[in-house]
């Protein structure tokens, strides 16, 4: 496959999926804003990446400031417009590694939301919004899912969702990491540990999983370490681990530093033990792990893109 | 102008073709045909089926509006059309293969050899050397227009990158999808085999050096060019990377293209860039679209181009009133098609009744296209008629005139209900060192605003499914092949 493709590919399944993770962060933030205990939206441009980029042209943090950051704004790269832009951008200069089920979710998500006015995504109305985001990345999803053939460029785009992904449940974790050290059940932090989970669809999978209240040690161990959770790290990283054999798989064998990277990444995950990760600060360790994260991303495109 | 011949026409006039059509058209409510409409534009819409237009301010893609009512062209016509292009394809690529090669028609003095070699399109760069197979014009679109029942005539040659071919083929399916009655009720020639056809024509024209499945690909200029989507079309309808310069480059004049597994070789280039873009070394030295290197790759034999560069000189509208003389002179044939009467500007008498005749000809420049620079005399205020006065004056050699053709109708649906509108047919031709394709009818463009003879879709053109209609069962229904090889020179 051309490079250029493989690369476009990798970055539609990064920003489809970063479109769905601003938008679930977002309800998370409603919610919570809703329940008084502040700080939300901040937390939520921290997790997102995007506060530097705030501070720099909106100031202060308001509620509806940070939603029109993170929705509209076309200046900040990780909104979700500019999302759905940059998906629809990669995907239009691949248009023929695409199937036409998935062009035309891409292509009718850009259309329907790049006029999108403030009174669609404001106040009451931000809830039915992320609602049609997190539709319209789903359908896309489902798209390639079941249309996709199973060849390289479906690999890469499952890679730039896998990586993706696990960055962004690293991030996500790592914005409320201090109350995952501290094992007071006040009200505050119980509404906090459901946030977590909320913020990865891992609620539900929580209380199937565990059949337990909640537990802040638990919380962490499937965010992390938990295979059977879609979003967790060593979920996320056993896929892109996946897909760089497969690919490597399909070139009789060739391989880089980015599978030694991933392999290593991978094996940590599925023979940690959560005492060993938290021993040494849970903060400390999620800082390592984005780190290792894009330089893994890094190496993908070293190997792959820049064929270096 | 007089008033111009309608390809269904009415009454006793009806022409047998059209019957059906006529019949559905009658029985149809107009809300069902706005409906249909309306199904068709989502449908392009959605498969995104838009064409780029920078610049003018507005959404930059855009829908060519598409009629739902088909353009039917009788079996027995189409064989006169395709005969003809056929014939003339063939001797514009002799005429190529000569005029960088012995120049015989040149020594002739059958073609003034200035408007060749003089010309801004000749490319010396292609001298002294034959491209494989020799064939240079591997794709050809070339423009008809119809003022009567028999009469057609050649508008333009396109021999360098002519586009619209997607249109042809997704108007089909669209067609197929709003009215599969309609289908049951015709016997339609396919045009679904196009895209297999060309490859078929791209691996022909592959260097001896490429082993016997060569590596083919689309060298687009990237999303923003007007064409792209046809690009990606055609690079999925034949199984081939759409590529741009920057995933290609030359190692010892070799073209290969970045891919994930490494470089891997290139043997055949479907360019849908200019010449002048092609290569920095060679043309323009600021291209960021080309690849360094690729001429050399060229003449080495290492890689092969479709279409050849330099090609510009058979399409080129001063050379156009020769074409005639090239059939004859490779050939040794009368030709077919005729050529709409043209006057060359630079020619002191024919510009004097060019000047004389302002209100009543049509004048353009002689390297245009997209229908821009075009005066219609007919149509022209005083003071633009002025204007091209001064121009022509300024510079003759750029223009060339003809007379205002009374263009076909074909009804078409419109605000106001179904009216007559003016319509061209381009067919695309497919060349390879000895045989002629067409696969039959071609795009169908239409001036959709009412008495206009300006159907590019740059300036409000639009298109229409076009259909090879056979009257009686026939055996074979796709394509057409002859096996005359290209007279050697």
């Amino acid at each position: 496959m051309l490079s250029r493709t493989a690369d476009s590919l990798f970055w539609l399944g990064r920003y489809t999926e970063r479109a769905a993770n601003v938008a679930r962060g977002l309800n998370v933030a409603w919610r919570m804003d809703g329940l008084g205990t502040g700080e939300e939206w901040e937390r939520l441009l921290v997790a997102c990446g995007c506060l530097p980029g705030f501070t720099g042209t909106h100031g202060a943090v308001t509620p509806e400031a940070a939603v029109d950051y993170l929705v509209r704004d076309p200046s900040n790269p990780s909104g979700i417009l500019s999302c759905f832009a940059a998906a629809r951008s990669n995907g239009r200069q691949v248009r023929t590694a695409l199937t036409v089920d998935m062009w035309s979710a891409l292509n009718e998500s850009w259309s329907q939301l790049r006029n999108v006015s403030d009174e669609e995504f404001q106040g009451e109305r931000l809830p039915g919004f992320i609602d049609r985001v997190r539709e319209r990345v789903l359908l896309f999803s489902g798209a390639a899912q079941d249309t996709m053939l199973r060849g390289e460029a479906w690999l890469f785009l499952r890679l730039g969702t896998a990586l993706e992904r696990a960055d962004n449940t690293a991030r996500l974790l790592d914005v409320r990491h201090d109350l995952l050290g501290n094992a007071t059940p006040g009200t505050a932090e119980y509404a906090q540990w459901q946030a977590i989970l909320q913020s990865a669809s891992a609620l539900r999978s929580y209380h199937w999983v565990y059949r337990d209240r909640l537990d802040p040690a638990k919380i962490a161990e499937l965010l992390i370490l938990r295979p059977e959770l879609p979003r967790s790290l060593m979920a996320c990283h056993a896929r892109v681990l996946e897909a760089l054999d497969a690919i490597a798989a399909g070139q009789g064998g060739r391989r880089g530093e980015c599978h030694r990277l991933s392999g290593e990444i991978t094996a940590a995950l599925r023979y940690g033990r959560l005492p060993d990760i938290m021993e040494g600060g849970l903060h400390e360790w999620l800082t390592r792990m984005i780190g290792r994260t894009a330089e893994l991303g890094g190496a993908i495109e070293d190997f792959y893109i820049r064929g270096e | 102008m007089g008033s111009a011949f309608d390809e269904m026409g009415e009454g006793p006039q009806l022409r047998a073709a059209y019957a059906e059509i006529a019949r559905w058209l009658e029985a149809t409510p107009p809300e069902a045909l706005a409906a249909k409409r309306a199904e068709a534009e989502y449908l392009f819409r959605k498969v995104g089926i838009t064409f780029a237009v920078y610049g003018e301010g507005g959404d930059p893609e855009r829908l060519i509006p598409f009629d739902i009512i088909p353009r039917i062209l009788a079996r027995a016509e189409w064989e006169r059309l395709a005969a003809g292009l056929s014939q003339r394809v063939r001797a514009l690529n002799a005429f190529l293969a000569d005029a960088y090669g012995p120049q015989e028609i040149l020594k002739a003095g059958r073609i003034p050899a200035a408007l060749v070699t003089g010309n801004e399109q000749f490319r010396p760069e292609m001298q002294g050397f034959a491209p494989p197979g020799g064939v240079y014009t591997h794709i050809a679109g070339i423009d008809l227009v119809r003022t009567g029942p028999d009469e057609f005539y050649v508008l333009e040659d396109n021999c360098r990158t002519p586009s619209g071919v997607s249109y042809m083929l997704e108007n089909r399916e669209a067609m197929l999808r709003l009215f599969p009655r309609l289908f049951a009720a015709h016997r339609i020639a396919p045009v679904n085999r196009y895209p297999e056809e060309l490859l078929a024509t791209l691996k022909a024209a592959a260097p001896p050096k490429a082993g016997p499945e060569p590596t083919v690909v689309i060298l687009t200029p990237g999303h923003f060019n007007s064409a792209y989507y046809e690009h990606c079309f055609l690079a999925d309808e034949m199984g081939v990377e759409v590529v741009e310069g920057a995933d290609l480059f030359v190692e010892n004049d070799v073209v290969m293209m970045r891919t994930t597994a490494g470089p891997k070789r290139v043997d055949v280039i479907y360019r849908r860039i200019d010449d002048d873009y092609l290569d920095p070394e060679v043309f323009n030295p600021d291209s960021m679209l080309g690849v360094p290197g690729l001429m050399r790759a060229y003449r080495a034999g290492n890689v092969a181009l479709a279409n050849a560069p330099g090609c510009g000189i058979a399409d080129d509208k001063a050379v156009y009133p020769y074409v005639p003389e090239m059939i004859r002179f490779f050939l040794g044939e009368e030709p077919l098609l005729n050529n709409v009467p043209t006057f060359l500007c630079e020619r002191e008498e024919e510009r004097a009744h060019v000047l004389a005749n302002l209100d009543t000809l049509v004048v353009k420049l002689a390297q245009g296209s997209g229908g821009y620079g075009m005066l219609i005399g007919p149509h022209a205020t005083a003071a633009q008629r002025e204007e091209f006065r001064d121009r022509i004056l300024a510079q003759p050699a750029h223009y060339i005139a003809q007379p205002t053709l009374a263009l076909s109708t074909v009804p078409t649906l419109v605000e106001a209900g179904i009216a007559p509108r003016h319509v061209d047919l381009r067919p695309f031709i497919l060349s390879t060192k000895d045989s002629v394709r067409i696969v039959p009818g071609g795009l169908t463009r239409v001036a959709l605003r009412e008495g206009s003879l300006v159907v590019n879709s740059s300036q409000g053109g639009g298109t229409k499914d076009t259909w090879v209609l056979d009257d009686a069962p026939s055996a074979q229904s796709q394509g057409q092949s002859q096996s005359q090889g290209f007279v050697s020179c």
